[in-house]
This record gives C-alpha cells, structure tokens and sequence, in this order.
C-alpha cells in the first residue's frame, strides 16, 4: 500500500476517532485545550508505534490463543515507558494528562490494531501504520482540542487573543462541551468522507 | 435528499384532532402573555427587548436552517417562536445580545433541529438553551436586576441564591405575597406564580395540557421540601416558598408539559411529573446550584423514551397475560 494512501486513510476515512469512533475515553476526557490534545496524541502515537513493530516482530512467536494478553504485556510495556518518560521531561503536561496516560494500555485503537493490523502483516508495513493512525489520532484531538480551546477560553495554544475580562463560553472546557464539539467534528467530517469517496468512484 | 420519517402508530382507537401544531403553538405563547406583561411591568424596556430579540433570533435561525436542511420546516409554525419566548423567560432581563443570540442558536440548531426537527428533539430546546447558558456564564446567569426600580438598578440574587449562599435567615424580609405577585430578583418568568397561572388554567381549560405533571410536579416538591421544613425549619425553607420560587411554576405548566418532550401515556406522566418534582427538591437542598428545576425536567425528558415503553395505556379488549 502507498504511504500517501495510508495517510489519507488515517487521517479521513479511516480515522481512529471519527471513522472507527475507537478511543473516546482519552480523546473527549483531555482535550480542554490543543495542547493536552497534542501530547495525548503523540503519547499515544508512541505507544502504537512501539506496539505494532514488537507485535509484527513476534507475531509467529505468539500462540494464537493467548495474543490477547501477550498483546497487552507489550503495550504495557510501552505506556510504562511514556508514563515515566513524560514525567521526567514534561512534568506539567504530566499531571493535566494524569491518569490517562496509563489508562492508554486500554485504549481500543492500540489493541485494535495490534490485532487486525500488526499480528498480520510485515514490520514495515505496521510501523507505517503505527505512525499513520497515531497521527491520524493526534489531528484529531488537535483539532478537537482547539475548538474547545478557542471557544471555551478565549485561546490558541496557551495564547490568550481576548481581554483579561471577556466573557468565554464556559461549557466548551467541560464535558458537556466534548461530547457537542466532537457531535460536530463526525458530522464534518462524514461530509468530508463523502466527498473524497465520491472523487474516487 | 428526502429523509424517511416513519408513522408511529398506536393501537385503536384513536381520535381526530381537528387543531393543528401552529394553533396550538400561537395558544401558548398567548397564554404566557400575562407573566410577560408581569415582567415587563417590574423590568421595564429591558424584559421587552430580551424577549423581542430572542424571538427574533430564534424564528430567524430557523428560517435560515429550513434553506439547507433536507427536510421540511414550516418557521412559522410558533414552536420556534414559543421556544424563544420561552428562552427569554429563562434568562435575566440585562442579559447582553449577544448571550442571547448564543441562547437561540443553541436552542434550536442543539435543542431542536439536531435530531431531526420539531417532532423529533429529545429535549426541551428553550431548557437546553438555558442549561448551556448557565454553564457558559454562571456570573450573567445568575446576577438578576432586581424588578421595581430605576434603570441600572442594583442586581441581586434570587431568593433562591439566596437561600443557597446565606441561608434561611437571610429571607426573613421577603413576604410570599411577594413572591407570588412578582416583587422579586429572578429571571423573567420565574417572578410571578400568579401571571403563569392565569395562562396555565387556560391551556388547562383548553386541554392542550393536562394535569398530572404540573400538578404533581408541584405537589411533590411541596411534599418533599416540606417534609425537611418540619424536620429542621431553621435550615430549610418552607414549601410554599419553594414552590413559589425560581422556575416550579413556569417549569410545572409550560416547559414540562410540553407535548413533544412529555410522555404519551397517563402512567408515564405521572411518573415524569413526580420525577420532576423528586430531582427539583434534591437539587435545591442537597445539590450545589441553587435551582434545579431546568436540570430536573432535562433529566425527566431524558427517560421519556423510556416511560412510553414500559407504562404503555391499556390496549382496548386486552386481555392480561394474554
């Protein structure tokens, strides 16, 4: 498969969050801000990526009938890692992101794809993979993250653009304001499916 | 693109009606005529404009969301404008254009026209608009002009802000004539009980309501809170305060009772009735907001479903365990 390809898959028709509607939990639970959302996605990202090629590496090591938790070992292995990498360089987004980061080894988009994707095919292949959904994933909660940034506190990445005292819409840092920004994000972004599925046929 | 809709069909008999959704609709925003005239007596200029511009914007939106949508939305039917109406009874009359533009968006693209138009909404759309509001911007939301003065006039609390923040002492002054006549901070339609009954009899009389929600929704809050009042009167208010506050009767007999959001069934009004009233007590004396009846009618409309399904009427000649 085309790298390009692959890419456009992850990033549109198949995206993690608004294709599959796979790892809801972290992507509506962080994203207050663009920020949160990048971190979370590029922690998760180096947790699939790091999961794909080990699973792809020992994929005729495993017995078929206990992959599931061999599976889990490996990506726990790699969460561990993030867990503990974050906290030594990045304290502050460490503590926002908090218990989500572990929470990661639960995430259905690793395991999905460990399963279908990884166990199955070559070790380039599912790092290209891992990379692609990962970012795939990231964009998502970038964008995710920014709407409710811009809307619920009056900022890009940290940058206020509104006065001290202006009124922001409040709800759209809480949960309520998730679950309405990501309604949204599926309703554009299945319009925008259709349009790259119809300039293909 | 033509969006199937399916006929849900009860068993017989079933009757004709010969009044249509808009006449209905005009009905109700004509009964809500004396609270408004109320509140524009206490609030001046100011409660007109709120309501004038959330009608406004509410008819407006939906008019521009009828040119896309794929299917069809008679604007004019009065359920957009009894939303608005009903909006800006929900908010404090100084409330900025701007809040109130958010407001009607809110209501009718999230309350209404999400799941499929009018008909279709789960929720109560001015109630959505006014839950979204007061989580926005608890400050706007809850600085109320008190009513009877000049312009730019002190804002103050609701009676139930009040009683939230200082406790029972702090109401001594205020008399529950008062309350019910309207000589109180609130927002627009929560100040006179009287003014919403005279509209509710109407309706009553007319039986585009009935009487088991309202009825029990105020019977149980009465109930509820009274039981606390004769446990400890000196942490909790009296009943016939709590139910001449805030929302209880604007909430009991307009927002509740509205046909799409409400059971079908007698049973499941009941239920909702009681439920309403149930979570409204809970709120105001347990919870951490003063007013809970919004949030009680919102999680009410949320089991409706529900209520149609397991509470089904008697099926004519049907015969049990059949």
């Amino acid at each position: 498969m085309k790298i390009g390809e692959k890419f456009k898959k992850a990033f549109f028709t198949e995206n993690p969050v608004t294709g599959l509607l796979l790892g809801l939990c972290p992507t509506l639970a962080v994203t207050s801000t663009a920020e949160n959302g990048i971190g979370m996605g590029l922690a998760t990202t180096f947790v699939l990526v790091g999961s794909n090629v080990v699973v792809s590496i020992l994929k005729n090591v495993i017995p078929s009938r206990v992959r599931i938790p061999a599976f889990i070992v490996i990506i726990a292995t790699f969460v561990t890692i993030v867990d503990m990498g974050l906290q030594a360089t990045m304290f502050e987004l460490h503590k926002t992101l908090g218990l989500f980061i572990p929470l990661i080894v639960v995430n259905c988009i690793i395991l999905g794809r460990a399963e279908a994707f990884a166990s199955k095919n070559t070790v380039w292949d599912s790092f290209v993979d891992g990379i692609s959904m990962g970012l795939g994933f990231t964009f998502t909660l970038f964008i995710l993250g920014s709407i409710r940034e811009i809307l619920g506190s009056g900022a890009i990445l940290g940058y206020n653009f509104l006065p001290e005292t202006s009124p922001t819409i409040l709800v759209f840092v809480l949960a309520p304001g998730a679950f309405i920004t990501l309604g949204f994000m599926l309703v554009g972004m299945n319009k925008i499916n259709k349009v790259l599925q119809g300039s293909k046929s | 693109m033509e969006v199937n809709r399916l006929l849900i069909m009860d068993s017989s008999p079933q009757g004709r009606v010969t009044e249509s959704t808009t006449k209905i609709m005009y009905t109700v925003c004509i009964t809500l005529i004396p609270a408004l005239a109320v509140s524009a007596w206490m609030f001046g200029w100011d409660a007109l404009r709120v309501i004038a511009l959330t009608a406004i914007f509410t008819v407006g939106i939906e008019a521009l969301i009828s040119r896309i949508a794929p299917y069809k939305i008679n604007f004019m039917d009065g359920s957009s404008l009894l939303t608005g109406i009903l909006l800006a009874m929900n908010v404090p009359s100084n409330a900025p254009w701007w809040m109130l533009l958010i407001g009607s968006l809110v209501a009718v693209i999230l309350g209404k026209q999400v799941f499929g138009g009018l008909g279709q909404n789960i929720f109560n759309p001015a109630l959505v608009a006014r839950v979204f509001l007061l989580i926005s911007f608890p400050v706007a939301m809850t600085s109320w002009p008190l009513p009877g003065m000049a312009v730019d006039a002190a804002t103050g609390a609701t009676p139930l802000g009040i009683l939230k923040t200082e406790g029972v002492g702090a109401l001594a002054n205020t008399s529950l004539a008062d309350l019910a006549i309207g000589q109180v901070g609130g927002s627009l339609g929560e100040i006179s009980a009287l003014a919403l009954l005279i509209g509710a009899l109407y309706l009553l009389y007319k039986r585009y309501i009935t009487w088991e929600i309202p009825i029990l929704f105020i019977a149980v809050v009465f109930v509820f809170t009274g039981i606390f009042y004769l446990i400890d009167p000196n942490q909790y208010a009296s009943p016939v305060f709590h139910i001449l506050t805030g929302g209880v009767f604007l909430g009991a007999f307009f927002m509740a009772t509205d046909m799409v959001t409400s059971p079908l069934t007698f049973k499941g009004r009941v239920i909702f009735g009681i439920g309403c009233g149930l979570f409204t007590a809970i709120i105001r004396l347990f919870g951490s907001y003063p007013e809970g009846v919004s949030f009680a009618i919102l999680l009410m409309n949320g089991v409706v479903p529900l209520l149609d399904k397991y509470f089904p009427d008697k099926k004519f000649g049907m015969v049990k365990n059949g």
